[in-house]
């Protein structure tokens, strides 16, 4: 039999004030094992762990129930209060009488009852409680990075700084992301290009990272400390290690209608490219559906022009496998696709352009070689209208629910930049509202409205409708003036949602990360653990987790940074003890729990028992202690209940079930 | 059964296997048992006929843990088991010589009885040899004659088809006997009200005596221990006392068989109290053909079972509800 | 003549600890009220709910037992909440065919951001009990006060 100690927190009036703690301690003393119960103010302060502490010694408890805050937020703590006291961490269960009761209950005499009910619950559980030993894992010294923008370079440079080897995995032939085919950046106008190449530099020179660039994730296994990544090098048919960059092989190439991914597709690049000048490393690929070669059998011009002999069309795509202890997540965002959002005309005109290919117009080393030009003639525009949130805050289920952040200041910033270089060309901002907190943000966007004049107006466009004379014609509203509004645009630019790239939906799978409905990753905790997945050993860095800025971004990218090394700087992890068990005498070796596994934790082992005299080689389910996560998925499955979930075993929760419908 | 007999004499005698399991004949024409023969003389006890209904697959879970090799005579339906068997690392491919023996339905005693036929002395028209036509049966009341498709088991009037999964050797012919519909009954209690469908279970199992010979025969219900016996589950309980036991010990017996059942009617035909307890299992298994696609257990000895495999778009619980 | 008690129902919830449970704190801090009538079991994951502990809930006297579990997809041990999917469609089916009013149970999938879902399915869930009334078709009559 158990001796177990109740302690009952106030959490000074938050749970007091609608739960009677005194009939709490009362009714616990009741309940069978229970020899100690008291309430405390706050029991997760240093004071009330003493309180757990005393009892300990005087009464010599066995097992330890909290009635206090949700177990998510101080099991841990009370199970630390527990091991300084001399009782095993695992012999301790929380009922959770704030957040399942006395938050949500106004009813004094009915939120008691049910924290009574809560309290022997928990009580029935510490009963059947065993003391359980964390086991221990190595830990690899090494980080993946998968995604190659500003997020992940930040990252991997700050990893590498620490002293730690890194590897970057991009699925595209160069690293730099987004922010590479940016043109200046907010709120300082300072060229994009300038500051990320130096960064790119530094990242691909740097003796601790290794960057695998045209690769992609492919298979991963393991756990935090431990995991076991396939890694795709996908054939890029050119000798990384002879090629040496010269270019000639792009100039010469024959077939120059691919669109350029680059360049959003505004124009066109050669079938054997580097995605932009400043790539890294700067050592083509052949797109082999562009290709002649791959296509026809016939060209070959590359391999005969590259004096490097760098060519080669035979190589194919190959798997990498290698360790890591950590891995960061920076795959970032695209824009959202606008088929939703016809009423634009994005697909009727080639003048309706999103941001980010007005980006690349404005870029010097763009379509338009940097100059404000429309796309279908190629004439100087005169008149020029963004809509805001094209896709964002959106109510019905065409875009995204949610703000992407950076919209009102790029616009301000396209706006500013126009009126600068062409003071000759009116702009107008349609918005709904204008968001600029941050630093020197609101400034920003003043500056761009009282230096600059550029014209906002608080309304929305209904519909963008091309006109014979090649003009647009906007109809919108403006809703302090109460007036519709009509005018006639020579371009249109859309500031489309930006959405995770899809690539992610994928990775978190691989990685059993957990995923909101947008598809950004979702934190361990949204405040208190911003940078961390749920699943252990895995964080988060930039865009995939939620819309932000450079300045956010790279500051996130630090952030997942230390998070990773504090992880790879020691040397040994505790492992989680609450792991499946089979009981070898009623085991089947039916194979079925190893079916549902999903981390393979379940093998076979033909071993000799003794089942009540008779001795016989059984084949039995081992489980892998360090694999299993504890999901318990194999007990369900099991017939013969020989797999039990160890710290909540079938007994265990049964008893929970027993105490809650007495 | 004498080309069977001379093949199993012969099996025996050749060293290919050293014990045969079959059956002998029982106490009275009509209860033929499950029997080992490990020589040719005691094969002379050796029959198969229409009311050797038993499935013997069960059985080679203690042969596979017999040294040499075991003749083991499987109907075609009784293979299914032997597959899932196989599967789950119940039984060892290895150590069977699987004779699979023809069959053209079996014969229920019970049936026979409720047409008022009584003090039964001897059956003919059982044999397996013999076109399966009509059952003439000698009483202390004189002859009295039955036909065999009324006489049947259940099971065998919705036949899962006359092949054999697996096998050495086949001998004897088989014939598909199903001449009902496999759901019927099922959907038949389906489209009651919750009153009726409660009422009717309520009826059905308060007659269960926990006697748990549906449970030893059951080639599905092969746990070393049962959890309705395990003090770890918490669920050791034996006592009739109160009418939700039963129901428990059946719903989970039928769920921990789900997916894995291959419907051989086993259960039913051994129940004491007569309880249709294939009720159970082809719910289980209509439900599984309806919302995962249909699926046979045992048709062969590797594809995942429906309850250890999953696909995205699976329909929601409601659906239980919804299709309402 | 006996004064007819008010009918306070017993109802179990078994939650995720990764996403359901968190949506029940979320509730709870976000002080999104529901009937107190609801107790909460913590799980690892939904895939660890046996059958046999709802069962053995309606035995013991609960008037309905609710599972929630993380969004098809985003369990947090990957494929969970599919094998528990499937479990408790078959059992709640089954329990349906054996005359139980299938609105005594329930699975709904809840999310760590969904406090105002999890409030939401839980005032549903207790009216709905409420309408059905109490459990009488699987109570454990020994139980019974």
């Amino acid at each position: 039999m158990q001796r177990i100690g109740v302690f009952v927190c106030h959490c000074g009036s938050n749970i007091a004030a609608t739960v009677d703690v005194k009939k709490v301690v009362e009714m616990a003393l009741l309940e069978p094992g229970v020899v100690h119960a008291e309430d405390y103010q706050y029991m997760c302060s240093e004071a009330g762990q003493a309180k757990i502490l005393e009892a300990v010694k005087e009464k010599g408890l066995t097992g330890i129930v909290v009635c206090s805050c949700s177990p998510r937020m101080h099991e841990a703590t009370f199970r630390k209060a527990a091991e300084r006291a001399g009782v095993n961490p695992y012999m301790v269960e929380i009922a959770n009488i704030r957040e399942h009761c006395s938050w949500i209950h106004k009813d004094m005499e009915e939120a008691t009852k049910k924290a009574v009910i809560l309290a022997r619950a928990a009580i029935a559980k510490v009963n059947l409680n065993a003391p359980l030993q964390p086991g221990e894992s190595r830990v690899t010294k090494r980080a993946l990075v998968i995604g190659g923008g500003i997020a992940g370079i930040q990252t991997a440079i700050d990893i590498a700084d620490a002293g730690y080897e890194v590897d970057i995995v991009e699925k595209t032939p160069s690293i730099g992301g987004r922010m590479s085919q940016l043109d200046k950046t907010f709120p300082t106008l300072d060229c994009s290009a300038c500051i990320l190449t130096p960064k790119m530099v530094e990242a691909s020179a740097h003796e601790k990272i290794n960057i695998y660039t045209y690769s992609e994730v492919e298979k991963v296994t393991g756990f935090v400390g431990d995991f076991t990544v396939d890694i795709r090098k996908k054939a890029r048919s050119v000798d990384m290690n002879k090629c040496t960059g010269c270019g000639v092989c792009q100039e010469k190439c024959p077939s120059k209608k691919a669109p350029s991914e680059f360049n959003r597709g505004l124009n066109t690049r050669s079938a054997i490219y580097t995605p932009f000048a400043q790539a890294i490393p700067n050592v083509p690929v052949i797109d082999r559906d562009a290709c002649l070669k791959f296509k026809t059998g016939k060209c070959g011009l590359c391999e005969k022009v590259c004096q490097a002999g760098a060519i080669d069309y035979a190589q194919q795509d190959e798997i990498i496998t290698e360790k890591y202890g950590a891995i960061v997540v920076a795959t970032g965002f695209d824009t959202i696709k606008l088929d939703k959002y016809d009423e634009y005309a994005y697909s009727q005109s080639k003048d309706v352009i999103t941001s980010l290919e007005l980006e690349r117009i404005m870029n010097a080393a763009g379509p338009t070689k940097g100059h404000l030009e429309r796309l279908s003639d190629g004439k100087a525009p005169k008149e020029m209208v963004f809509i805001q949130c094209v896709g964002s805050r959106c109510a019905d289920n065409r875009g995204k629910s949610y703000c992407s952040k950076i919209c009102c200041m790029y616009t301000a910033k396209h706006a500013m930049l126009i009126r600068d270089k062409y003071p000759d060309v009116n702009v107008t901002v349609f918005y709904i509202d204008v968001r600029t907190p941050g630093k020197n943000f609101d400034e920003f966007y003043r500056r761009a409205v009282e230096e600059y004049g550029v014209n906002y107006i608080k309304g929305q466009v209904g519909k963008v409708a091309p006109l014979p004379n090649g003009k647009l014609l906007v109809q919108g509203a403006d809703l302090i003036d109460n007036k519709q509004i009509l005018k006639e645009a020579d371009m249109v630019v859309l500031a489309t949602a930006i959405e995770p790239d899809p690539s992610v939906r994928k990775i978190a799978t691989m990685l059993t990360a957990s995923i909101d409905t947008n598809n950004f990753l979702t934190e361990a905790h949204p405040k208190l653990r911003p940078v961390e997945s749920p699943t252990a050993g895995v964080f988060l860095s930039g865009v995939c987790q939620g819309p932000k800025d450079i300045p956010e971004t790279v500051a996130q990218a630090g952030a997942a940074a230390v998070k990773a090394i504090g992880l790879l700087a020691k040397d040994k992890l505790m492992t989680n003890p609450c792991t499946a068990k089979a009981d070898e005498l009623m085991c089947n070796g039916c194979s079925t729990c190893a079916n549902v596994c999903p981390y393979g934790a379940i093998t076979y082992e033909v071993k000799q028992v003794n089942d009540h005299g008779i001795r016989e080689d059984r084949r039995i389910a081992v489980v892998n202690n360090a694999l299993c996560q504890g999901c318990g998925a194999c007990t369900v499955v099991c017939p013969s209940g020989a797999m039990d979930l160890q710290g909540f075993s079938n007994r265990q929760i049964l008893a929970e079930v027993d105490a809650i419908c007495r | 059964m004498q080309e069977l007999v001379n093949r199993a004499k012969e099996l025996l005698a050749d060293g290919t296997v050293v014990r045969v399991l079959g059956w002998k004949a029982g106490d009275l024409p009509y209860n033929p048992e499950p029997a080992y023969f490990t020589s040719a003389e005691e094969l002379d006890n050796f029959v198969y006929n229409g009311f050797c209904g038993a499935n013997l697959s069960k059985y080679m879970i203690e042969a596979s843990k017999l040294e040499g090799k075991t003749m083991v005579c499987l109907k075609p339906c009784d293979t299914y088991s032997f597959n899932q068997l196989i599967k789950e690392h119940r039984v060892d491919r290895e150590k069977a010589y699987i004779v699979g023996v023809g069959c053209k339905g079996k014969l229920n005693i019970d049936k026979i009885k409720e047409k008022g036929i009584k003090g039964i002395q001897s059956i003919s028209g059982a044999e397996m040899s013999d076109a399966c036509d009509t059952l003439t049966i000698q009483t202390l009341y004189g002859e009295k004659t039955c036909s065999y498709a009324e006489a049947m088991l259940e099971r065998c009037h919705v036949c899962k088809g006359k092949e054999h999964m697996i096998y050495d050797e086949i001998i004897g012919e088989s014939k598909d006997t199903k001449d009902a519909e496999r759901f019927a009954e099922v959907e038949r209690i389906e489209a009651m009200s919750p009153e009726e469908k409660f009422a009717f279970f309520r009826n059905e199992l308060s007659k269960c005596i926990r006697c748990n010979a549906c449970r030893n025969v059951c080639p599905a219900c092969s746990c070393r221990k049962c959890v309705f016996d395990s003090t770890k589950f918490d669920t050791a309980q034996k006592a009739n006392v109160d009418s939700f036991e039963e129901k428990m010990f059946h719903i989970i017996r039928a769920f921990h068989v789900a997916g894995r059942c291959t419907d051989c009617g086993e259960c039913s035909r051994v129940c004491p109290q007569g309880i249709p307890l294939h009720l159970f299992n082809r719910k289980f298994i209509k439900d599984i053909n309806e919302f995962y696609g249909e699926f046979q257990a045992g048709a062969d000895s590797e594809a995942r079972g429906p309850l250890t495999n999953f696909t995205f778009e699976d329909c929601e619980p409601s659906i239980v509800t919804e299709r309402r | 003549m006996s004064i007819e008690k008010e009918f306070r129902p017993k109802i179990v919830a078994f939650c995720c600890n990764w996403c359901s449970y968190a949506g029940a704190d979320l509730a709870g801090s976000s002080r999104l009220a529901y009937p107190a009538d609801v107790k909460i079991i913590r799980v690892p994951c939904s895939c660890r709910v046996n059958p046999m502990f709802i069962l053995r809930a309606f035995q013991k006297g609960a008037d309905g037992v609710i599972m929630c579990g993380c969004h098809p997809g985003d369990c947090h041990y990957s494929t969970g909440n599919y094998y528990a999917r499937r479990r408790m469609t078959l059992l709640f089916s089954m329990l349906d065919y054996i005359g139980v009013e299938n609105g005594r149970t329930r699975v709904e999938w809840v999310s760590a951001a969904e406090g105002v879902k999890f409030s939401t399915t839980m005032n549903e869930f207790v009216e709905k009990i409420h309408s059905l009334g109490e459990n009488v078709r699987l109570e454990d009559l020994r139980c019974k006060n």
